[in-house]
């Protein structure tokens, strides 16, 4: 970013830092430096809008055998149907029975409906359709389904994310709940909200879900990650929606 | 994903105004000194040049290097004339070329 501005020769600008809710509590955004907020704000400078762009233009695309696209069946574009949903998600897919995020939900319609073949989850043209349809949700409250299966999911990944994992015994809460603000060696920990995602995040030099996130964290304290498609991973992201609830969707997020 | 690009123009400036124009672009800038997970080198994909044409006049040129982040953000400031077209067009290893054309209105 630093790089960008001096190369746009974009200047600073004097920002205040509660830009998402001041009333609300901080999330990664308030702990940010000031360009990389103005990243986030402005649509013209968040790169993420180029997975968006991707996503809008794979709507409307035919795909699979049934030679249907998105906006055969859910109008043409995200906003005509899909506003608030994944401010809803993890959420039961009532076929399979259990609880599935956003990702996996885009690919169960692409075999049900399109019968294509489903994207490996962290797929470019997979991130773009979620980030696409996240970007409907954005200012919108998290608000997770109060149903017996997405509350045994939240109560599965809150014993997880109190539950020290890997060679350094370490458990989310010891860093996101205990020591947000602090830092881990030269970056500050955030509060480990899902509100973001799909995130653009500067490290990764590109668009990430928040599995990958969570697989960062796990790899960082040495444990072994949970299979992006394990029922642990869709429990974490189900306990990180609860916990966010009633904050206000950003994604798409700029994270450093 | 293919290669996706966003310009930001305003939609009309008066004649004489100075704006700023935004582009981004989706583009690995893969620096060439890094390996993949086998330890082959990864080889370089960078873009090597950014250009603006203002009714075919070049108002604006920038080379890029390996230090540059992927998807690069580049803004310049536009002293607008008259009612004309913004070509932009990006050049980079391997053949590489993705072009955009927008209209900027003097009003």
């Amino acid at each position: 970013m630093h790089r960008h501005s001096r190369l746009a020769g974009l200047i600073a600008l004097a920002l205040t830092t509660a830009g998402y809710g001041a009333d609300l509590q901080p999330t990664g955004f308030d702990f940010m430096s000031a360009p990389t907020q103005r990243m986030q704000r402005d649509d013209a400078l968040n790169p993420a809008m180029l997975w968006v762009q991707d996503g809008l233009a794979r709507w409307s695309q035919r795909e699979g055998a049934a030679s249907v696209s998105c906006a055969s069946c859910h109008g043409p574009t995200p906003r005509a149907q899909l506003v608030g949903v994944a401010a809803r998600y993890p959420a039961v897919d009532r076929e399979l029975g259990r609880v599935v995020d956003l990702g996996q939900r885009i690919n169960l319609c692409r075999q049900r409906h399109q019968r294509a073949e489903p994207w490996a989850l962290e797929d470019d043209a997979l991130l773009a359709l979620e980030v696409a349809i996240a970007l409907e949700s954005r200012g919108l409250p998290m608000a997770p389904p109060s149903e017996p299966l997405v509350m045994a999911a939240q109560a599965l990944g809150e014993q997880l994310w109190h539950k020290p994992m890997g060679q350094l015994d370490l458990a989310c809460d010891e860093c996101h709940d205990q020591r947000v603000g602090r830092r881990l060696a030269g970056s500050v920990i955030p509060p480990g909200n899902a509100v973001g995602y799909p995130t653009y995040r500067l490290e990764w030099q590109a668009l990430g879900s928040l599995r990958r996130r969570v697989r960062n964290c796990l790899s960082a304290v040495r444990a072994e990650p949970f299979a992006q498609d394990s029922p642990e991973m869709v429990a974490l992201q189900s306990y990180l929606a609860a916990r966010d609830r009633g904050l206000l969707l950003q994604a798409p997020a700029v994270r450093p | 994903m293919a290669t996706r690009a966003i310009v930001s123009v305003p939609a009309t400036a008066s004649r004489g105004q100075v704006v700023e124009i935004r582009t981004l672009i989706s583009h690995p800038m893969e620096t060439g000194y890094r390996v993949d997970s086998e330890g082959r080198p990864i080889e370089r994909n960078i873009l090597r040049r950014f250009t603006c044409r203002y009714e075919g006049v070049v108002v604006f040129e920038a080379e890029l290097h390996t230090a540059i982040a992927a998807n690069p953000l580049i803004s310049f400031y536009l002293l607008v004339g008259d009612t004309g077209t913004l070509d932009f067009r990006w050049d980079g290893d391997h053949g590489f070329m993705h072009a955009e054309s927008v209209p900027i209105r003097a009003g």
